[in-house]
């Protein structure tokens, strides 16, 4: 039944002890001489079950824990307690069977050698993962394809883009097709297209080698797109986790119900019918109903007024999100 | 243990070397500002001081400008970068690759060398246009001997700077223990004046340490000065032990508390 659970976590909690220094020169000696401790739990009692070949997206605000779970699962940082398992493996022996499964990309953070074109990089993690050249040639002919650059990898890292910089990153992190990627921010700082490519080139490569795929990110787009799987994580805690659009559901009930009428009478008379409104402007009212009751309420609106334009949509998930985020 | 093959070691050395050779001008200056042992070679020959060691002009220049060349190849900077490294994040990576990253800065430092090389030839060939007299060319085997003991002096000290580096996951700021063993370095190193001039109290215990077998060594065998080579081997290898299991206990101990900063 469990044949295709690759990631496991039980109780798994991670503390840090964090020197604090009150403000001002008394505080500074004071801190001087004698150093306050505190600790931090990022991380508390958190079980995780993740299968083969899924993309699951981490949700949270800022200081949450979610980069601290993705270290943990990658193995840099050590569990303080609970039971961890990847592929088998204890991540924090890091033992090379391990570290050859498994690649950490971080938007912020970069593996390339900033002076040598990233063909040089290329090469060296290809040996360090024990890659024969060849081989390594064909791995970086089929990947550059893939994620579209090509006479970029001629150039020292330091003259190319920020764009064609992540490519490369991506490219140096999965030269040695790892089975599962831990992706910490990977859009950070992109332009809207550079982040779709991106977005595209993850979706394909889950899809063409079955690997399993953990993200966080703090553009939804980048969830949505590629998680159905997400799991929120406050002040260290799982809050959620299961299926995003069902979490959606939950977190907003109702759709939005935007109408455009003939006349303002209708919108006033719109307004008095007890449904709760969003926004009225002019002409143009939104209004937010019930799902289940989106037909009926629909039905009647039709029925009684006379209509310019009718629009159905789901409020932005930003914005659910981010109430989820700051709501707690 | 390692995870190391001829491959990844060829590799990466060709790699650290094509990143060093893009700083060739910097390698160039810094192959420069290592010419303390010629101005020390000045001092002393300047002041007679020579007489008093029963060691002629000729081979106390020679053990300088073979102090010059140990010091070109036994050069450790490791701390400093692994230090900025640590502090940037930039480590992270380096961590969860199936190679123990230290190797990155071991491969770093030979390629440096490498680059290193010639600049320290053009140097010593200036070195005889000024002290013609000087010249004199080593057997194949003393040559090959010397050659040895100077990586074994680099080993000691990337080893040492290497455990030095791990207090990394402790600290902040290790390099400041470097600067402890900066000045036993330099002046009980050799580096200064031949070991042998040293005070016979110092002389006394001075063996007891790694620091003789960093340049004074090394330079004896190059320059011929009579020196026990086999023992002093010996010596080095014992210390070369010695550090890689405190590093490996260390690096052990350390990686654990790693916070991943900066990541």
């Amino acid at each position: 039944m469990h044949s295709n659970k690759i990631i496991e976590l039980k109780d798994i909690s991670k503390s840090f002890f964090v020197a604090s220094k009150e403000p001002g020169l008394k505080g500074t000696l004071k801190h001087f001489f004698k150093r306050k401790y505190n600790e931090i739990k990022v991380v508390k009692n958190i079980n995780i079950e993740i299968k083969k070949g899924e993309i699951v997206g981490f949700l949270g605000a800022n200081g949450a824990g979610k980069t601290t779970i993705l270290k943990i699962l990658c193995g840099l940082l050590y569990p303080t307690n609970g039971f961890i398992s990847i592929a088998g493996y204890r991540p924090y022996e890091r033992k090379a069977e391990f570290l050859n499964k498994i690649s950490l990309i971080m938007g912020q953070k970069q593996q390339l050698i900033w002076d040598l074109p990233p063909i040089d990089s290329f090469y060296l993690n290809a040996a360090i993962y024990g890659i024969e050249k060849s081989e390594a040639k064909n791995r970086i002919k089929f990947l550059s394809e893939m994620l579209e650059i090509n006479k970029e990898l001629y150039l020292p890292v330091r003259k190319l883009s920020l764009g064609q910089r992540m490519k490369a990153e991506l490219l140096a992190a999965l030269i040695h097709n790892p089975n599962i990627l831990f992706l910490d921010e990977p859009t950070l700082g992109l332009d809207i297209n550079a982040q779709a490519n991106l977005r595209k080139f993850l979706q394909l490569y889950n899809k063409e080698t079955g690997s399993t795929i953990l993200l966080t990110s703090h553009y939804m787009k980048d969830i949505t797109y590629l998680c159905r799987r997400v799991i929120c994580i406050h002040e260290g805690v799982v809050t959620y986790d299961g299926n995003l659009e069902k979490l959606l559901t939950k977190l907003s009930p109702r759709k939005e119900l935007s109408i455009i009428c003939k006349s303002k009478k209708d919108i006033e008379s719109l307004k008095n019918l007890g449904l709760d409104i969003k926004n009225v402007e002019s002409n143009e009212i939104t209004l937010l109903i019930k799902k289940e009751d989106i037909k009926k309420t629909l039905k009647n609106i039709l029925n009684k007024y006379e209509l310019e334009d009718l629009q159905i949509s789901e409020p932005p998930v930003d914005e659910i999100i981010g109430k989820l985020l700051t709501n707690k | 243990m390692f995870n190391l093959t001829p491959y990844k070691i060829g590799t990466l050395l060709k790699t650290q070397y094509s990143n060093m050779m893009e700083y060739r001008v910097e390698i160039a200056l810094w192959a420069i500002s290592g010419v303390i042992p010629f101005f020390m070679l000045n001092i002393w020959t300047n002041n007679g001081l020579n007489d008093s060691l029963g060691i002629s002009n000729i081979m106390l220049s020679r053990y300088f400008l073979s102090a010059f060349f140990v010091r070109q190849f036994s050069v450790v900077w490791v701390v400093f970068t692994f230090e900025e490294d640590a502090l940037l994040g930039r480590i992270s990576p380096y961590l969860i690759q199936p190679i123990h990253p230290f190797f990155r800065y071991f491969a770093q430092h030979i390629a440096e060398q490498i680059t290193r090389f010639p600049f320290a030839l053009i140097i010593a060939l200036f070195f005889f246009i000024f002290n013609p007299e000087s010249l004199w060319f080593p057997s194949i085997g003393i040559f090959i001997l010397s050659l040895i003991s100077t990586f074994f002096s680099f080993l000691i000290q990337f080893l040492i700077q290497s455990i030095i580096a791990c207090f990394c996951f402790w600290t902040e700021k290790a390099s400041s223990f470097e600067k402890l063993i900066f000045i036993p370095t330099l002046f009980l190193s050799g580096l200064l004046a031949p070991v042998e001039s040293f005070p016979t109290f110092v002389k006394s215990w001075v063996y007891f340490t790694p620091f003789p077998y960093l340049i004074d060594f090394p330079a004896r065998i190059l320059s011929e000065n009579n020196v026990n080579i086999f023992s002093g081997l010996c010596v080095q290898i014992i210390w070369i032990i010695l550090f890689f299991i405190i590093f490996l206990k260390v690096w052990s101990q350390g990686s654990k508390k790693f916070t991943a900063m900066g990541l």
